[in-house]
């Protein structure tokens, strides 16, 4: 392989990682925010991605014929309709179930609840994922459309020789999931119900003291995590085929991102996701298709146990 | 030693009415699901061994359950080797990559932990996908079926899966009965101070991981015999380490039985189910496997046996653990002396010592002694240092300049365990009870340090016991005692351990002034032992009558030292505590 095919090869490899990992990042951004404002690890963020996927999926054969935004864009509004969508489940999810061992209920129970709640999120993650076996079926599906095989082409730089092409449904995606990252980042910093969500993270106590619902604070930013999460899941279905099981594979790259960008952190979270993006794509180049996954797997562990307050986050929390 | 023998008792009695069971059983399809449910029984007894007993969740068995498939499945295929043999392999290699996967992973705890060992398994079933063993099938040995566990009568499979079973519940009546049990539930309990009472938590970790790897590899490598195909997902995927701490949750979370129970009710539940609606409900195991867990966390979240536990006798505050006995408490005081040589000489040094929180210097080219024999009180007002001074002499963070020396040897490596067994002992500002340990595990888990033997340990914790005068307070458990009494019985741990030197720290705060004065006796009558005695306080008055000499602390630097007398007449300490303006009024 000669170099400008070498050059070319690790442009197409950066610009792809750069699009996909924007996608990770909305994702890690989700899984992030229940973390920093609940203190919460949940294990079922994989499965919400999905539920983003197939919400879009089904929307997509159902009402897809009679798309008034035209065929093309009409998967990545379905993608950000995901979002509410999943918010809402996430709500009652929360509401039901993970209410009874988070906040200053889990404060009762062995080590703050956080044993409580690795495994009860386990069980819904299980629930989940095998429940959209029996719903959604086994085989993969995909939500593609024209712009998902077409691509744009950036090139030829050096001579008629080293051309990137960047696929279009991905492009469209990687900017969306930077548009909501950026919204949110503004909603969480500017508003209201961004700040008695900090105060909810910083210290539930004083925050119950100053008149914040907590539990409320919690609700929402469960909604909140799970539905952005699902927002990119939704915007990752125009882009290649899943089944019910693609939470699990997900979600370590997720965490791996989040631990990356320091746990609780909105912009170590995205910045995280961007890394990990870039590097699944530029790790094929050298690797097997099969182990690029692994090597995220590999990259995770040597974060976690080397560097656990990851490098774009402040704080210390290892404990 | 009788609980024990209870439990193997009531082993053996499984066992034997497992078989019979098996024996009326005819119908091939209910035989199989006899012989599954053992395996996952000592996959759950696997986790519970680790996880159940020290609390560091783990979600990656899997991996050890699954190089014990692949190394049997593999080396049948590839070498013929038979499975009497690579079974032992598969138990070794399970231990031997828990160990590995422990040494790097112990550096975390609590969720990140968890999260750390979700990746092992996952990264090992990409890696063996990509290695294109994507479905290993055992080959059949028709001339000599026996030698590689291919028996025509299902009971043979019964008979060995129930044998594991039987080994994997024996090892966890030994374990949990002895030191190592005593150690991982102080581990689970509070892990700082398992350490700081001289627990070398590392190392018990690290044992209790292998064990538990080592079982989980033997479970993995019996499996792929009895199925006869391994694939990544059946073995590496996250549902076999899941299925492992299910079961032990389910059934009880630190029991012997738990993970049994969980077993024997989840898993013919599931495979029953699964063999009628598998064709309409494809995920029907996963589902119900879910929706167990989420029950038992929202109604039993410790388990079905704690729940039963707390119906049949309500009320009862649940203990754990009790390896020693009460009616050791004619034990003399004078067990705990230290020899006096040297009285006068100096103990402790602490030289330059330097340590900063991020722009926060907490303790500034700190340099002081202690002699042998004396009663120091280090005294200074709020965030004086006073009790990084403490973490730092105890071990549990270093000094990022300088040196602290104990009877000559250095500090600077050791392990606050480490420290322990050399005889500085130490208490806590907020008290640390073992809260679901009895007031006398509490303190024979300080008295470990020095011995191996179950009795000499409860015998220097029965005489430390009767020195601080908690003879009465004896069988209830840590959360129930008052703040004296905690007070009490953290000296008493400290004890246990003989040390020749005790850091106190604020053992008189919030004390009553009766209870003061009785705390102070106490005390007195730990300095006539010969051990030597550095306390923070905060209140001078109290420590003015005990004390033989005062150093004063100020934003981590020392302020003055001396005898009481002088300390509370110098105007530097006068003004640390009260402010310029006092001293001008005076």
């Amino acid at each position: 392989m000669d170099s400008l095919q070498f050059l070319e090869n690790i442009l197409q490899s950066l610009v792809a990682g750069l699009l996909m990992g924007s996608m990770y990042g909305l994702m890690c951004v989700g899984l992030t925010i229940i973390f920093g404002v609940m203190r919460v690890i949940n294990f079922a963020q994989g499965e919400f991605m999905m539920l983003g996927m197939y919400f879009a999926y089904f929307c997509f054969a159902w009402f897809g014929t009679y798309a008034f935004f035209g065929g093309l864009w009409f998967p990545f509004f379905l993608a950000l309709l995901a979002g509410p969508a999943v918010f809402l489940v996430g709500v009652l999810l929360h509401r039901l179930l993970i209410n009874a061992v988070t906040g200053r209920r889990g404060n009762k129970l062995e080590a703050q609840g956080h044993y409580a709640q690795l495994v009860l999120t386990l069980g819904i993650a299980l629930v989940l994922q095998n429940g959209g076996l029996f719903l959604f079926g086994s085989t993969p599906v995909s939500v593609a459309n024209e712009l998902s095989y077409s691509a744009w082409e950036w090139g030829p730089m050096v001579g008629d020789r080293v051309s990137v092409f960047v696929n279009q449904a991905q492009t469209i995606s990687g900017l969306l999931a930077l548009v909501v990252v950026i919204g949110f980042a503004v909603l969480m910093g500017k508003s209201r119900l961004g700040k008695s969500l900090r105060a909810s993270a910083d210290n539930p106590d004083a925050a119950i003291y100053m008149g914040i619902n907590v539990d409320r604070a919690h609700r929402l930013a469960f909604g909140f995590g799970v539905g952005i999460t699902a927002i990119g899941g939704g915007l990752l279905a125009s882009n290649a085929p899943f089944q019910p099981y693609i939470g699990t594979e997900y979600v370590i790259i997720m965490y791996a991102g989040v631990v990356l960008g320091g746990l609780g952190s909105i912009r170590g979270a995205f910045l995280g996701g961007l890394s990990i993006g870039v590097l699944q794509q530029v790790s094929a180049i050298i690797l097997p298709n099969q182990l690029q996954n692994t090597v995220i797997f590999i990259c995770f562990l040597i974060i976690i146990l080397f560097r656990p307050q990851g490098f774009f986050g402040n704080k210390d929390r290892t404990a | 030693m009788s609980s024990i023998r209870k439990d193997f008792l009531h082993i053996g009695l499984f066992g034997l009415v497992y078989i019979i069971l098996a024996l009326l059983v005819d119908n091939s399809y209910y035989l199989l699901i006899m012989t599954i449910v053992p395996v996952w029984a000592v996959m759950g007894l696997s986790w519970n061994l680790f996880s159940g007993y020290s609390g560091l969740v783990s979600f990656g068995h899997a991996a050890f359950f699954g190089l014990g498939a692949y190394l049997v499945a593999l080396c049948m295929v590839v070498w013929d080797l038979n499975p009497w043999l690579t079974i032992m392999l598969a138990t070794a290699a399970g231990g031997l990559s828990a160990l590995l996967v422990g040494i790097p992973t112990f550096r975390l705890r609590g969720h990140y932990f968890a999260l750390a060992m979700l990746a092992y398994p996952l990264a090992l079933l990409y890696i063996f996908e990509w290695l294109g063993y994507q479905e290993v099938a055992l080959p059949m040995k028709r001339e000599t079926p026996v030698l590689y566990m291919q028996f025509e009568n299902p009971l043979a499979y019964i008979a060995l899966a129930l044998a594991l079973l039987l080994a994997a519940l024996g090892i966890t009546s030994l374990l949990s009965h002895s030191r190592f049990g005593m150690s991982l539930l102080a581990i689970k309990l509070d892990e700082d101070a398992a350490e700081a009472a001289g627990i070398n938590t590392l190392y018990w970790k690290l044992i209790a991981i292998t064990i538990s790897g080592a079982l989980a590899g033997a479970a993995g490598g019996f499996y792929a015999v009895v199925l006869l195909v391994v694939t990544p997902l059946a073995v590496f995927g996250m549902l076999v380490s899941a299925q492992a701490l299910i079961f032990a949750m389910f059934g009880g979370v630190g029991t012997l039985w738990g993970p049994v129970l969980g077993a024997f009710i989840l898993v013919p539940l599931s495979e029953l189910l699964y063999a009628r609606y598998a064709a309409d409900f494809p995920g029907i195991q996963g589902v119900i496997y879910g929706v167990a867990i989420i029950a038992v966390i929202l109604f039993a979240p410790e388990g079905i046996l704690w729940k039963v536990r707390s119906i049949l006798k309500p009320g009862q505050f649940r203990m754990l653990g009790s390896t020693a006995s009460i009616t050791d408490l004619d034990a003399d005081e004078s067990l705990l002396a230290v020899s006096q040589g040297g009285s006068g000489e100096k103990i402790l040094e602490v030289i330059g010592v330097s340590k900063a929180f991020g722009g926060l210097q907490a303790t500034d080219e700190l340099s002081f002694a202690v002699k042998q024999g004396e009663l120091l009180g280090i005294i200074g007002p709020n965030g004086a240092g006073k009790t990084t001074l403490f973490n730092l002499l105890n071990g549990f963070i270093k000094p990022d300049k300088g040196e602290i020396t104990f009877q000559g040897q250095s500090l600077r490596k050791k392990r606050p365990n480490r420290i322990c067994a050399m005889g500085i002992a130490r208490t806590f500002q907020v008290a640390k009870p073992f809260t679901h340990l009895s007031v006398l595990d509490n303190v024979v888990i300080g008295a470990y340090v020095h011995t191996r033997s179950k009795e000499e340990a409860s015998r220097h914790a029965s005489a430390a016991i009767k020195l601080v005068g908690l003879e009465n307070q004896c069988a209830l458990p840590g959360a129930n005692l008052t703040n004296k009494e905690l007070r009490l019985m953290e000296l008493a741990r400290a004890l246990a351990s003989l040390p020749k030197l005790i850091l106190v720290d604020e053992i008189l705060a919030g004390l009553d002034p009766d209870a003061m004065q009785e705390m102070l006796v106490v005390l007195e009558k730990v300095r006539k032992l010969g051990i030597t005695i550095v306390i923070i306080e905060h209140s001078m008055q109290a420590m003015v009558q005990l004390v033989d000499r005062f150093i004063v602390l100020d934003h981590g630097a020392l302020l003055a030292e001396g005898r009481p007398e002088e300390i509370v007449k110098n105007p530097q300490v006068i003004e640390a505590y009260l402010g310029k303006k006092w001293l001008e009024n005076d």
